[in-house]
């Protein structure tokens, strides 16, 4: 009997320093992913950021964020037709707006898009340089946190654009071509766009040191 | 079908046609509304500009569904504006039109442009008329009767 007893006591008290020693190594873990979460390394920030810079540079984003003096238009960004060009405000100009065909919502009939305030980003916010190139990761990062090029946005302001934005969110509703087929997507979708946004905010928007091929 | 409720030059119209019918096709073939011409069908040579709520518009592309409360006013329509009465003026002046088939739509751009700008020059002219084709070639003569109109105007 006394053997048993002496037996169950030791068994219940390994359970209990087996017990102790799991919460104690759970407590750090949750304390380590609590500060991985406040605290986001810069390293996860710079995935976050090529998530994101990989939808800022589809060639459907590009093509109003063109260094041009006309809109793009395609998967292969040709020129825009009808000889649109940019305007003073990136809305074309008198007789010849962007709202003269773009309207608030696509036109699946007639196959062409549309949505709230239809305009080309500023010249500040091109994504591609003089001769079509498409930027570098580091100089679309340096651009889009540059408060003299991106509007005055702060980091909230900036995921607050990616999620909100009208146009930006269009990209994900792209309607149907004139043809009737469907308009390509970016390759992430809305949400995982905005959640790379975010956690590249929360990492203290990090932008890569030097230039990348894009 | 659905029931619209349009404004065409300062009226009300009705009319009962699929959302999808491009407000070109309504003018046209529902309201007998003639003036506005269709020429490629996909807003790329500007002859079937209208103005809605003020701004030059495709009409061949924006379907009826999407006009909403904003007032319509066609090439018929547009003289009773000062300034389209001064672009018709300058248009009948400088015997502008040859075939004609594409004047409406100019003459709604130039009206739009004059809006915006009461003195353009010859670069803001190009701008805006640039999307405004003419097979017959008369850009020279919409060019002097824009000029013309902006003159009398001011």
């Amino acid at each position: 009997m006394s053997a048993n007893r002496s037996l169950v006591l030791r068994s219940f008290v390994v359970t209990l320093v087996a017990i102790a020693c799991w919460m104690a190594l759970s407590s750090v873990e949750m304390a380590n992913a609590t500060t991985a979460a406040t605290n986001p390394k810069p390293a996860d920030g710079l995935a976050a950021w090529d998530s994101v810079y990989s939808v800022l540079t589809y060639p459907r984003c590009i093509n109003c964020h063109t260094a041009t003096n006309y809109p793009q238009q395609g998967d292969d960004r040709h020129r825009h037709f009808a000889n649109v060009i940019r305007g003073p405000e990136g809305k074309g100009v008198a007789g010849l707006n962007c709202i003269s065909c773009h309207q608030e919502k696509n036109s699946d009939a007639t196959g062409v898009p549309g949505a709230r305030g239809w305009h080309l980003a500023p010249l500040s916010m091109r994504w591609q340089d003089l001769n079509d190139r498409i930027l570098s990761s580091a100089e679309v990062c340096r651009a889009l946190i540059d408060r003299a090029k991106n509007h005055g946005l702060d980091e909230p302001g900036i995921l607050k654009h990616h999620q909100e934005e009208p146009l930006v969110v269009w990209a994900w509703n792209p309607g149907l071509r004139p043809d009737g087929s469907a308009r390509s997507m970016p390759p992430l979708t809305h949400d995982q766009f905005v959640g790379a946004t975010r956690r590249w905010v929360a990492a203290g928007t990090p932008c890569p040191r030097s230039r990348s091929s894009p | 079908m659905t029931t619209y409720q349009l404004s065409v030059n300062g009226e009300r119209r009705e009319v009962d046609v699929d959302s999808s019918t491009p407000l070109l096709w309504v003018l046209r073939e529902e309201l007998k509304i003639t003036g506005t011409k269709y020429g490629c069908g996909i807003s790329a040579c500007g002859a079937c500009t209208v103005h809605l709520d003020g701004v030059a518009t495709r009409s061949c592309v924006v379907p009826v569904s999407l006009i909403g409360n904003r007032p319509i006013v066609t090439i018929e329509g547009i003289g009773k504006d000062p300034v389209g009465r001064a672009v018709q003026d300058a248009w009948v002046e400088k015997d502008v039109v040859q075939c004609g088939y594409c004047q409406s739509g100019q003459i709604m751009t130039a009206v739009a442009l004059l809006k915006d700008k009461p003195r353009p020059t010859d670069a803001n002219i190009e701008e805006s008329m640039g999307g405004n084709l003419c097979r017959c070639g008369t850009y020279v003569r919409i060019r002097e009767a824009i000029k013309s109109a902006s003159a009398q105007l001011n």
